[in-house]
């Protein structure tokens, strides 16, 4: 059975019972994937969803395609192996705040640095939910939870500016709720080649509910948010009225038509994140959509490459050579 | 080699069965390579040989100190040997520190060569000698020839523009002519691999070759030695070409061709380790043979890597030393849970915690059945020797992809660091398991078993397959989560079975020597050497005890228990508190297991082994 013909979202739907709580941001991520899947004219057997553990990571169940939940916070280390055997594949990982920044965050650096053409989608919520309710490393300061009643004195990681440390050739955000916005980003995302790191503002309705509505609530999201456009103006609003613009070492608000035009691709990640740094600042736009988006070579093809040039200047391997290479002598 | 008389060879030529000698000098004075070159021409000459490096964790101590001292020991002989020897006939010292380090286990009546040029006040106080070992004592009751190498060799290589420092840096190939004239043993072999490995910097090739040979003549023309000796080709060797090989480079091997005999490319992620980092490296070189390395940022990363490249379809093998694999254990969990093949290679080391990184120890056997989380059994095959760690990295190889399990392959520092003549088996004589992948859709449940209970391996990209696997608990056949309280005993034992049930695949091991009586002793792993020696020796003139070796260590091979019950009972010498001795206890309880147990980060001189018996059977008679 060989599926050639395109196929639909619902056929990216598995046969299993979706668990996560209702209201849950997940689902709207989930449909979308399953939509931006279809519309990439994805196969059904060509893709692989990788998670860790944590809610996010339930994620793999509910497709129909291969997946692999592994353990927390490796599922980079699985995902890098899965592309080095099999590049053809359409891997996707799915990993959380607590998953990806904290006890996998070591291995979530080195897969972006790496650059492996996977996709990373970030769910965060700012807490932990399937261990119910602790502040995890995206909690701001003072944030109260079972495990920091007198508030969180954690600082916390801005998961952005993470992956622009690590030098990410791909860094975007998008929030659960905007669902043309994320559909948009995710297939942005896929058609990078290299690893594509996308932050999905995703709300806990159980542990920590409405905590991006400052920002991200339907209402106000307009006028809270700047969807960063490769090539186009900083400009937001209802009506695309305001704008951002560089100043020195700054963004300061402007008029529509004094706003900088954005450039994803300058080499260097100084502008991405000074856009990361305005999560910290309440009188600025949160910046969605794509901070960075450069070419660099990717680890799987470059191994390939290796491979091949070894074989071209020694000649393809043979057991027998390997066994018999060095000094031999023989007995009589 | 040659026809023409050379000088001093009036000087008398002893034959002798067996030698060992001992190179010891500072870490930086080329003892390993001395000890390679000799091991290499000794296996040239149709010696049969063993070797044991011993070299300090620090990269360069500081030059002088007893920190510092790196030793290389290596026995070659015209018979059969099992061991690089329990105590040097030679010990060659570089320095104060080395002579020190290292003279308490010369035999009695032998040769100690030492260095003078390095034997000054500044020299003794580095090696925190109160008085010159030359002139206190120290070696009263040995052969003693002094030489002081600093200045031949700076004759040697007076004609060349050398600067000091690369002049001195040559002192360890002048040593190592002198013991091949000692020893009656040809330059070509080394002249040749000099000649290759300067093949760019032939002025270093030269230098080296002209204090080989200053050293080589030296032993001639000075008179240091009263005769020399001959060791003569061994010829109980079986027919067949050969090469030396150290251990960490077999398991490389072996694991290409295990990868191969299953039809499938092998996968290896692995974090640099002590004693474990040169399969990594030899592995990394084997490119052109298809072989994926990839160089993680842990060993959690490490070994998930070769899990995901086994989910992918490769070989996924993990490369790594005791702590290591503490490390990898939560993913070492969900390769059983998962049911995928994976080969985990621990060449161990002293431990607890970073222990002794340098130093051999067995204490890894209950961390490699029974380290992890949950009923989550895991088979182990153990190394013998380096040129067996070939055969045993294909056997994991055949056990991982039929039984769709995670194997450990243990070897240990001594097993991975020495080295053994090979006899090299031809590719159609090995062993070929050919893995095949599950593509058809037609009734595919990702979690059936077959006669092995093994479940079917597909390969994402399969059409109609598509499935999803996890560390949660599956249910029986289709590997849904499931938590079913049933399901899950019924899924446990499931797992436990199939990983038993190896055993009946696998040979019950030989007894070699006495086949019934008092005593049978068991090794496992790299004690195999030690242990054959000591009771080879003890039943020289009659067979008194028998021996048995295990490869594998869990499953146990079917029919121990009737060899057991032939003998009163069982000593077992492990490099460890007696993890095995306490297994067998728990497996056999009829039986009576003693535990010789040894944890100094050397392995077991066969006397020891030897003294032990005796010990046990005059207690018994």
């Amino acid at each position: 059975m060989s599926e050639t013909q395109t196929l639909k979202k619902k056929d990216f739907q598995s046969d299993q019972e979706v668990r996560w709580c209702p209201g849950c941001g997940d689902y709207a991520i989930l449909s979308a994937v399953q939509g931006v899947c279809a519309e990439l004219g994805y196969s059904r057997e060509e893709t692989v969803f990788v998670s860790g553990i944590g809610c996010s990571s339930r994620f793999p169940y509910y497709m129909n395609t291969y997946g692999f939940h592994t353990i927390h916070g490796r599922a980079p280390g699985f995902a890098t192996g899965i592309k080095m055997a099999n590049p053809d594949l359409n891997v996707w990982l799915v990993t959380g705040d607590g998953d990806g920044m904290s006890i996998g965050g070591n291995h979530l650096a080195h897969i972006l640095r790496r650059n492996v053409n996977i996709n990373v989608l970030l769910f965060n919520n700012e807490v932990y939910g399937l261990t119910k309710g602790q502040y995890s490393p995206t909690s701001p300061v003072g944030q109260k939870t079972k495990t920091s009643p007198l508030g969180s004195i954690d600082r916390p990681f801005n998961p952005i500016n993470f992956a622009l440390g690590a030098n990410a050739t791909f860094v975007a955000r998008t929030i659960d709720t905007h669902v043309k916005h994320m559909s948009a980003i995710l297939k942005e995302a896929a058609a990078h080649e290299g690893t594509s790191f996308v932050e999905i503002y995703q709300n806990c309705v159980i542990f920590n509910d409405g905590c991006f509505d400052d920002v991200a609530d339907r209402k106000i999201r307009d006028d809270m948010t700047i969807d960063l456009r490769p090539g186009e103006t900083l400009t937001y609003g209802k009506e695309l009225d305001k704008g951002l613009r560089f100043n020195g070492w700054g963004l300061e608000r402007c008029s529509a038509d004094e706003a900088s035009t954005w450039d994803s691709t300058v080499e260097s990640t100084a502008p991405s994140v000074m856009m990361g740094e305005l999560a910290n600042e309440a009188e600025m736009p949160r910046p969605i959509g794509i901070f960075r988006q450069v070419n660099s070579p990717v680890f799987e093809s470059e191994t390939e490459r290796q491979i091949a040039v070894a074989k071209e200047a020694k000649g393809e391997g043979k057991l027998r050579d390997l066994i018999f290479q060095g000094n031999t002598w023989e007995v009589e | 080699m040659t026809t023409t008389k050379e000088p001093g060879s009036d000087l008398p030529l002893q034959q002798q069965e067996s030698v060992v000698i001992r190179f010891a000098g500072d870490s930086g004075d080329g003892m390993q390579i001395t000890g390679n070159q000799y091991a290499t021409t000794s296996a040239v000459v149709g010696n049969d040989l063993a070797t044991m490096p011993d070299f300090p964790a620090e990269i360069r101590a500081p030059a002088g100190t007893r920190a510092g001292v790196s030793g290389f020991q290596l026995a070659f002989s015209a018979k059969d040997i099992f061991t690089p020897g329990d105590r040097p006939d030679v010990l060659i010292a570089m320095n104060p520190a080395a002579l020190v380090e290292n003279i308490k286990d010369l035999k009695p009546d032998g040769i100690v060569v030492c260095n003078t040029g390095n034997f000054g006040d500044r020299d003794l106080e580095k090696a925190k000698c109160d008085t010159n070992p030359l002139l206190d004592g120290t070696l009263d009751g040995f052969r003693v020839i002094e030489v002081d190498m600093n200045q031949r060799v700076k004759e040697a290589l007076a004609e060349t523009d050398l600067k000091p420092k690369e002049v001195q840096r040559c002192k360890n190939f002048y040593t190592l002519g002198l013991m091949y004239w000692l020893f009656s043993r040809p330059l070509q072999p080394t002249e040749d691999w000099l000649k290759e490995k300067f093949a760019k910097k032939m002025h270093l090739a030269e230098a080296n070759i002209t204090a080989m040979r200053a050293g080589f003549n030296a032993g001639d023309i000075q008179e240091l030695f009263q005769g020399r000796y001959e060791v003569p080709k061994c010829d109980v060797l079986t027919p067949g070409t050969y090469r030396s090989v150290m251990g960490n480079e077999a398991v490389a091997i072996g694991l290409v061709a295990g990868a191969e005999a299953a039809g499938l490319e092998p996968f290896l992620g692995s974090y640099p380790i002590t004693p474990a980092s040169t399969i990594l490296e030899t592995l990394a070189g084997m490119k052109n043979y298809g072989v994926k390395t990839f160089q993680a940022e842990d060993e959690i990363a490490a070994v998930c890597a070769a899990i995901g490249a086994s989910y992918a379809g490769d070989l996924g093998i993990t490369s790594t030393s005791g702590p290591g694999v503490a490390l990898k254990g939560e993913a070492l969990g969900l390769a059983v849970s998962i049911e995928l093949p994976l080969v985990v290679v621990n060449v161990q080391r002293g431990g607890p915690s970073t222990g002794l990184p340098t130093k051999t120890e067995q204490a890894d056997l209950m961390q490699a059945i029974f380290g992890r989380n949950g009923e989550a059994p895991i088979p182990v095959v153990a190394c013998a020797t380096p040129a067996d760690a070939f055969d045993c990295a294909m056997e994991a190889v055949r056990i991982a992809t039929q039984y769709m399990t995670p194997v450990f392959l243990l070897t240990d520092g001594f097993i991975a660091n020495g080295a053994e003549p090979w006899r090299l088996p031809e590719v159609e004589d090995l062993p070929k398991f050919m893995k095949e992948f599950r593509t058809d859709s037609e009734n595919y449940q990702p979690y059936s078993r077959d006669e092995n209970g093994a479940r079917p391996w597909v390969k994402p990209g399969t059409p109609g397959l598509e499935h999803r696997v996890g560390g949660i608990e599956k249910a029986h056949l289709t590997g849904n989560i499931s938590y079913d309280p049933d399901n899950h005993e019924f899924m446990t034992n499931a797992r436990q079975e199939k990983v038993m049930g190896i055993a009946n695949s696998i040979p019950t091991p030989e007894v070699k020597g006495a086949q019934s009586g008092k005593l049978l002793v068991l090794g496992w792993g790299s004690t195999y050497g030690s242990i054959a020696d000591a009771v080879e020796r003890t039943n020289e003139d009659e067979d008194k005890v028998g021996r048995i070796h295990l490869r594998h260590v869990w499953p146990l091979p079917n029919g121990l228990d009737e060899i057991f019950s032939r003998y009163e009972s069982i000593l077992i010498p492990e490099m460890n508190l007696g993890q095995l001795a306490r297994l067998l206890r728990s497996e056999y309880p009829q039986h009576e297991f003693l535990s010789y147990s040894k944890v100094q980060g050397q392995p077991f001189r066969a006397y020891e082994i030897t003294a032990k018996i005796q010990e046990l059977l005059e207690n018994k008679s």
